[in-house]
C-alpha cells in the first residue's frame, strides 16, 4: 500500500512540473523567444544569487569552524602530536586565506560582470607578466609548505631513541594484541607458521617449534586418514552397487565394515573386494573391474583434501628446516615478552618504539588522540614511534568527560566488523605504570603459554 | 569528399544500425551519456542507503528494507557487509562509470569529431566496440550487486551455502572499498563479498579497461591525424586538449590497473603468490609466502592516480569552453591553460605515492612524492587564475551550462586547497583514512566533475538531440545541487578533524571512551545526510528535464549559445559525416569573442581573417 502511493505521488509530481514546463513554454512561444535566449531578469537574480551563494557557503563554514572547531579530536596527546597539530594549523591559515580569496573573487566577478545592456566584453587574451606572477607567488608559498612539511616528516619518522620502550601491536579479525618486551625490552621472534591454539602470537621458541612440527604432523595424518576414509566410501559403495543383486550383498557389507573397522589400507582394501567380485563372477585369477568415476561431489571433497594435504606438506617442511636453523640462544627474548590483551597501557612521558604485525589481512593502526597512524601488513612489519605527554586522567580533566579514553582503533576496511575493532590506550603517569607493570612480572610468554618444568628444561 | 555526401541519398539506416550497433560517433556518444546516467542514478540511490545508515544507525527504516530487501536489511536494520558493499560499488561506479566512462566517453566522442572538423573517429567500429565492451562492463557491475549467496539474478554459480567460500560463492557485491586491497579482496574467507561478488568486480572492470583502451586510442588518432585544414594544434578549443590528454593518460595508465586486476584474480584462482604472504585467515593458515599487498597498492594507484586527472581534465576543458563562450571573452591565457593542462597530466604519473604514506614505506621515498605532489598545485592555481581573468570583465550569460562551470571552478577551489594538507606526508598520518579525505576527494574530484558533466550537458544538450532543455527547470537543479553538495562535504572535514575513520558501519564504538566526539559527528552526519537527500531529489528535476526534452523540448537553433566553434557549424539534424558539403576550413583560434573592429561579438573559426587583422 504503501509503496502505491508513493508511486502515485511521484508520477502526479512529474505530471505537474510537465505542466509548468508546457505552460512555461506557451509563454515563450508568445513572447517569440527562444529556450536559448537567457533574458536579463533571470539573468540579473541569478547573479545576485551568485553573491548569496557566497554568503551561505562563508557563513556556513565559520558557523562550523567556531562549533566544531578544526580539531575536534582534543589537543595533541603525544610530543609528536604537538608538532602535527603546528604544522597543520599554520597549513590551514594559509588554505583557508587562499579559499576566501579565490571563492570571493569567483562569486564577486559573475555577480559584478554579469551581462549589462551595451556593455560590451573587454577582448583580454593573454598577459604574460600578470601568468608569470600567478606561477611564481603559489611556487614561493609551496616552496615554505614543502620545507616545513618535509622537516616535520624527518622527524616523525627518525629512528627511535634507543631508550624507547619496545611494543609489537598484532592485528586480527577484528581485534588487537600487545606484546611488550619484557624486562630485557627486546621482542621475541615469531613466525605465522607457529600459530597454535596456545601460541596465538606465534612466537619463536625451540618448544614451540617442536610443538608446531608435532602439531603439523599429526594435522597431516588427519588429512591422510581423511582421504583414504573418502576413497574407501567411494570403492566400497561401488563394489555395494555392483553386487547389489547377489547374494553376495551380505557378504560385501560384512566385508566393508571389517575393514573400515580395523587400521586399513586402501590397497589392500580393495585387493579384498576385487577377489570377492572376483569369486562372485566365477572369474578367477585376472579380474578387470569398470569402476564408475566418483561423482562430482566426491571428487571436490577429494581436490580440497589434496589441496590441504599439499599446503600443510608445505608448511612441513619449512617448520622442519625452521627447527634444524633455529639458535635456541634467542628464545629468552620471546620467553619474558608480556601479552596484553583489551588495553593497551602506556607510560606518560616514555617514548615508545610500535611493530606492526597483521595475521590476516591489512589493518591500519590509528591512535586519534596522539596523531599517529600505521599500516599493519600480512607478511611485512611496520614500525613507528611516539611519546604520549598527557596521562589520561590529565586528559579527562581537560575534556571534562570522566569517562574518556585514548583509544587505538582500525583505519582500515579489514571486513564486517571493522568499526568495532579497537583497542583502549591508557596512558600512566610513571608510577603507576611502573606498578601495573610489576604485576605483570609473572604473567610473561613463559608463565601463560607453558607448563612450568617444560621450559625450564628447554631454556637450559 | 563528395562522395560522402553521395551517399547520404542511398544510405537508408535499419533501427538497429542506428541506434543500437551504430558506428557513427554522435550516436555513441549519446549511448555513452544514457548508460553512464544510468549508472550513477545507481550509485547515487547507493550512497543515499547509507548515509541513511550513517545518520540513523541501528534504526529500522523502510527505505532500506524496499531497496535492500530481508536478506540485507532484516526489519529496516542494515547487515554491516552491506555496508560496505553500498561503499564500495558507490565508488566504482561512481569513479569508473560515471565520470571516466559517462564524462570522457559522451564528450570525447561527440566534440572530438565536431570540433575538429572530421567526419567522425578515426575508427568507426572501434568506437562502437569500446561502447559495447563498457556496456557489458557495466551490465556485470551491476548485477553484482545482487549476488547472493553465489547465485546472481537466480543463476546459481557457486555453493548455495558452504563453510569454505571459494571464488565463486559468497553473498554480496564487492566490499574490499573502490581500492579493493589484497589481502581482502583476495581471500573469498575474509568477508563474504569477495568471493562471486568480487569475481564479478574482476571481470566488470578488466572488460571496462579494454573499453577504455579502445576508446583512447580512437581519440588520439582522430585528433592527430583527422583536424580539418587549417586545424593547428594551437588552433584546438581547450575541451580538446583535455580530451588529447586524458586519452594519452588513459592509455599508459589503465594497463598498469590491467596487469593488478590480472595478478589479484591469479592469487584468487591459481593458488600464486603476487599480493600473499604469511596469512592466516579463520584458522586456515596458507602456505602462500613472499609476495606483497603494497605491490597491488603501488600498481592500483599508478592507474589511481592519473586516473583523478582523466577524471578532472575533461570537465576542466569543458568548461573553459563553456566559460568561454558565456563570458563573451577568449579565455585568458590559451597557451598557459595548454601548458597547466599537460603539467598535470605529467605530474600526475609521479605522484601516486601520497595515497601510501602510511603504509611504511621508506621515509625518503615519501618525500620525494610530497614534493611532486605540490608541485601540482602550480599548473592547478593557473588554471584557477586563468578562469577568474576570463570572468573579469566579461559580459556574462548566465546560462545552466555557464553557473555548472562557475560551480567547478568553485568546487575545484575548496577541494583543491585540502588536497594542500593532504599532500604534506606529516600531517597525512593524522588525517589519512579519515572523512577528512573522503570530504577532500568528493569535492575537488567527483563534485568538480560532475558539475562539469552537467554543464556539457545543459550546452551540448541543443548539439546532441536538436532540442533546447528547458533553463528554469536548469537553474533549480543547479542551485540545489551546488548547496546540497557544500551542505554535504563541508560538514564532512569536521566529521574528518574529529577523527572519524572512513568505512565504518557506525561510530558506536565511540560510547566506550568519547561521548562528546560521538555527538558531534551524529549531528554532523545528520546534517550530510540531509544535504545528501535533499541534492538527490534534485536531480530528479534534471532527469526530468533531460528526458522531457529529449521528445519535448522547443527545438534548437543552429548556433544558440554564438559560439566560434566548429561544431556549431553543423546542420541541427543529425547526418553522416557532420557537414552535408565539403568540410569546413579553420583561419583562426577558437576564442575571438568580443574581438575590437568585428560587428558580431564572436567570430567563428571558419571566418577567414579580415585584412590587417591579427590572429590574436
Amino acid at each position: 500500500m504503501e509503496k502505491i502511493i508513493i508511486l502515485i505521488v511521484l508520477i502526479t509530481g512529474v505530471i505537474a512540473i510537465a505542466q509548468l514546463v508546457r505552460v512555461y513554454e506557451l509563454t515563450y512561444k508568445l513572447k517569440n523567444r527562444g529556450e536559448h535566449e537567457i533574458p536579463n531578469r533571470d539573468n540579473n537574480l541569478n547573479a545576485k544569487l551568485m553573491l548569496g551563494f557566497m554568503m551561505f557557503q562563508f557563513v556556513g563554514f565559520i558557523y562550523l569552524m567556531l562549533k566544531y572547531g578544526w580539531t575536534g579530536r582534543g589537543e595533541p596527546a603525544s610530543l609528536q602530536g604537538v608538532e602535527t597539530d603546528w604544522l597543520l594549523n599554520v597549513n590551514f591559515v594559509i588554505i583557508i586565506a587562499v579559499f576566501f580569496i579565490t571563492n570571493f573573487l569567483l562569486f564577486y566577478f559573475s555577480y559584478k560582470y554579469v551581462r549589462k545592456p551595451g556593455v560590451k566584453a573587454t577582448y583580454y587574451s593573454h598577459n604574460n607578466k600578470l601568468e608569470l606572477i600567478w606561477t611564481i607567488v603559489p611556487a614561493v608559498v609551496l616552496a615554505v609548505i614543502i620545507i616545513l612539511g618535509l622537516k616535520s616528516w624527518s622527524d616523525l619518522t627518525s629512528g627511535p631513541s634507543k631508550e624507547a620502550e619496545k611494543v609489537e601491536l598484532f592485528a586480527y579479525q577484528f581485534a588487537w594484541i600487545a606484546r611488550y618486551g619484557g624486562e630485557d625490552n627486546t621482542l621475541g621472534k615469531f613466525d605465522y607458521k607457529l600459530t597454535t591454539g596456545n601460541n596465538e602470537l606465534a612466537l619463536m621458541t625451540s618448544s614451540t617449534i617442536d610443538s608446531s612440527v608435532q602439531e603439523m604432523g599429526k594435522a597431516i595424518a588427519n588429512v591422510e586418514e581423511k582421504l583414504k576414509q573418502v576413497n574407501f566410501d567411494y570403492l566400497s559403495s561401488e563394489y555395494r552397487n555392483l553386487m547389489a543383486t547377489s547374494d553376495y550383498k551380505a557378504a560385501v557389507e560384512n566385508l566393508v565394515t571389517e575393514i573400515a573397522s580395523s587400521e586399513f589400507n586402501l590397497v589392500d582394501a580393495e585387493d579384498l573386494l576385487k577377489h570377492l567380485y572376483a569369486e562372485h563372477t566365477g572369474a578367477h585369477g585376472h579380474v578387470d573391474v569398470k569402476l564408475n568415476q566418483p561423482n562430482a561431489e566426491t571428487q571436490s571433497i577429494i581436490g580440497d583434501l589434496e589441496q590441504e594435504l599439499s599446503t600443510k606438506e608445505r608448511l612441513y617442511r619449512s617448520l622442519v628446516q625452521m627447527k634444524q636453523n633455529h639458535n635456541a640462544d634467542v628464545d629468552k627474548f620471546a620467553l619474558n615478552d608480556i601479552v596484553q590483551k583489551d588495553t593497551l597501557y602506556l607510560c606518560k612521558g616514555r617514548e615508545y618504539e610500535f611493530s606492526f604485525r597483521a595475521k590476516d589481512v591489512i589493518h591500519s593502526a590509528y591512535f586519534p588522540h596522539f596523531r599517529a597512524q600505521m599500516n599493519v601488513v600480512p607478511g611485512m612489519p611496520t614500525r613507528f614511534k611516539f611519546t604520549p605527554t598527557i596521562t589520561t586522567a590529565e586528559m579527562r580533566v581537560k575534556k571534562e568527560d570522566a569517562k574518556f579514553n585514548y583509544v587505538l582503533m582500525c583505519n582500515k576496511i579489514c571486513g564486517g566488523a571493522h568499526y568495532k575493532m579497537k583497542m583502549i590506550v591508557v596512558v600512566y603517569p610513571e608510577n603507576e605504570y611502573k606498578a601495573w607493570m610489576s604485576t605483570k612480572k609473572s604473567a610473561t610468554f613463559k608463565d601463560q603459554y607453558f607448563p612450568k618444568e617444560e621450559v625450564e628444561t628447554v631454556s637450559k | 569528399m563528395s562522395s560522402v555526401a553521395h551517399d547520404e541519398h542511398h544510405h537508408e539506416e535499419h533501427f538497429v544500425s542506428k541506434y543500437i550497433f551504430s558506428q557513427d560517433h554522435k550516436m555513441i556518444g549519446k549511448q555513452f551519456l544514457m548508460t553512464a546516467v544510468f549508472m550513477g542514478l545507481v550509485a547515487m540511490m547507493l550512497s543515499i542507503l547509507f548515509r541513511i545508515q550513517l545518520a540513523w544507525p541501528g534504526e529500522e527504516s523502510t527505505i532500506l528494507n524496499v531497496f535492500l530487501g530481508d536478506a540485507w536489511a532484516p526489519n529496516g536494520i542494515m547487515k554491516e557487509d552491506m555496508y560496505l558493499g553500498l561503499v564500495t560499488l558507490h565508488g566504482t561506479i561512481m569513479v569508473f562509470f560515471l565520470l571516466t566512462g559517462g564524462l570522457s566517453g559522451t564528450f570525447s566522442n561527440i566534440l572530438i569529431p565536431l570540433q575538429l572538423g572530421a567526419r567522425d573517429m578515426a575508427s568507426g567500429f572501434l568506437n562502437m566496440l569500446s561502447y559495447w565492451f563498457f556496456f557489458i562492463s557495466s551490465l556485470l557491475m551491476f548485477a553484482s550487486l545482487f549476488v547472493h549467496e553465489g547465485a546472481v539474478f537466480g543463476l546459481q554459480i557457486g555453493d548455495a551455502t558452504t563453510s569454505l567460500p571459494g571464488v565463486w560463492d559468497g553473498s554480496g557485491p564487492a566490499m574490499a572499498g573502490w581500492t579493493i586491497y589484497p589481502p581482502l579482496s583476495a581471500l573469498p574467507q575474509s568477508v563474504s563479498g569477495s568471493g562471486l561478488g568480487m569475481t564479478l568486480w574482476l571481470f566488470s572492470m578488466t572488460i571496462f579497461i579494454a573499453s577504455s583502451l579502445i576508446g583512447s586510442l580512437n581519440y588520439i588518432v582522430t585528433v592527430l591525424n583527422l583536424r580539418t585544414k587549417g586545424m593547428t594544434m594551437t588552433r584546438m578549443p581547450l575541451t580538446i586538449w583535455a580530451f588529447f590528454v586524458t586519452a594519452i593518460l588513459g592509455v599508459l595508465s589503465f594497463p598498469v590497473l590491467l596487469s593488478a586486476a590480472l595478478l589479484l584474480m591469479m592469487d584468487r584462482m591459481a593458488g600464486t603468490s603476487f599480493y600473499l604472504s604469511d596469512i592466516i585467515v579463520g584458522s586456515e593458515m596458507l602456505a602462500n609466502h613472499g609476495g606483497s599487498p603494497i605491490l597491488y597498492q603501488h600498481l592500483f594507484w599508478f592507474l589511481g592516480h592519473p586516473e583523478v586527472y582523466i577524471v578532472l581534465l575533461p570537465a576542466l576543458g569543458l568548461s573553459s569552453e563553456i566559460i568561454a563562450t558565456n563570458s563573451r571573452k577568449p579565455i585568458f591565457g590559451y597557451k598557459a591553460m595548454i601548458g597547466s593542462i599537460m603539467a598535470i597530466g605529467f605530474l600526475s604519473f609521479i605522484v601516486w605515492g601520497h595515497h601510501m604514506f602510511v603504509t611504511g614505506m621508506n621515509p625518503f621515498l615519501g618525500s620525494v612524492f610530497v614534493f611532486t605532489t605540490l608541485l601540482i598545485a602550480i599548473p592547478s592555481a593557473v588554471k584557477v587564475f586563468n578562469y577568474l581573468t576570463t570572468l573579469w570583465k566579461g559580459s556574462l550569460v548566465l546560462t545552466p551550462a555557464m553557473m555548472f562551470a562557475i560551480g567547478l571552478v568553485s568546487t575545484f577551489i575548496t577541494g583543491g586547497v585540502t588536497g594542500i594538507i593532504l599532500a604534506d606526508s606529516a600531517l597525512d598520518i593524522a588525517i589519512h583514512d579519515t572523512y577528512f579525505v573522503v570530504a577532500h576527494f568528493h569535492i575537488v574530484m567527483g563534485m568538480s566533475a560532475v558539475f562539469g558533466m552537467f554543464g556539457g550537458v545543459y550546452h551540448w544538450f541543443p548539439k546532441m538531440f536538436g532540442r533546447m532543455m528547458n533553463t528554469r527547470l536548469g537553474y533549480v537543479h543547479f542551485w540545489i545541487t551546488i548547496i546540497g553538495a557544500y551542505g554535504v562535504f563541508f560538514p564532512m572535514h569536521f566529521v574528518g578533524l574529529a577523527g572519524a575513520p572512513r568505512r565504518y558501519y557506525n561510530y558506536s564504538v565511540y560510547e566506550e571512551f568519547d561521548q562528546g566526539a560521538l555527538d558531534m559527528m551524529m549531528d554532523l552526519n545528520v546534517i550530510v545526510t540531509f544535504f545528501a537527500i535533499f541534492a538527490a531529489i534534485g536531480q530528479a528535476l534534471f532527469l526530468f528535464n533531460f528526458f522531457y526534452s529529449i521528445f519535448r523540448g522547443p527545438n534548437a537553433p543552429q548556433n544558440p549559445w554564438r559560439s566560434t566553434t566548429l561544431e556549431w557549424t553543423t546542420p541541427v539534424e543529425h547526418i553522416h559525416g557532420n557537414w552535408p558539403g565539403d568540410l569546413p576550413t579553420v583561419h583562426r583560434w577558437p576564442y575571438d569573442y568580443s574581438k575590437p573592429g568585428a560587428s558580431e561579438d564572436f567570430i567563428s573559426q571558419i571566418e577567414p581573417l579580415a585584412e590587417g587583422e591579427e590572429e590574436h
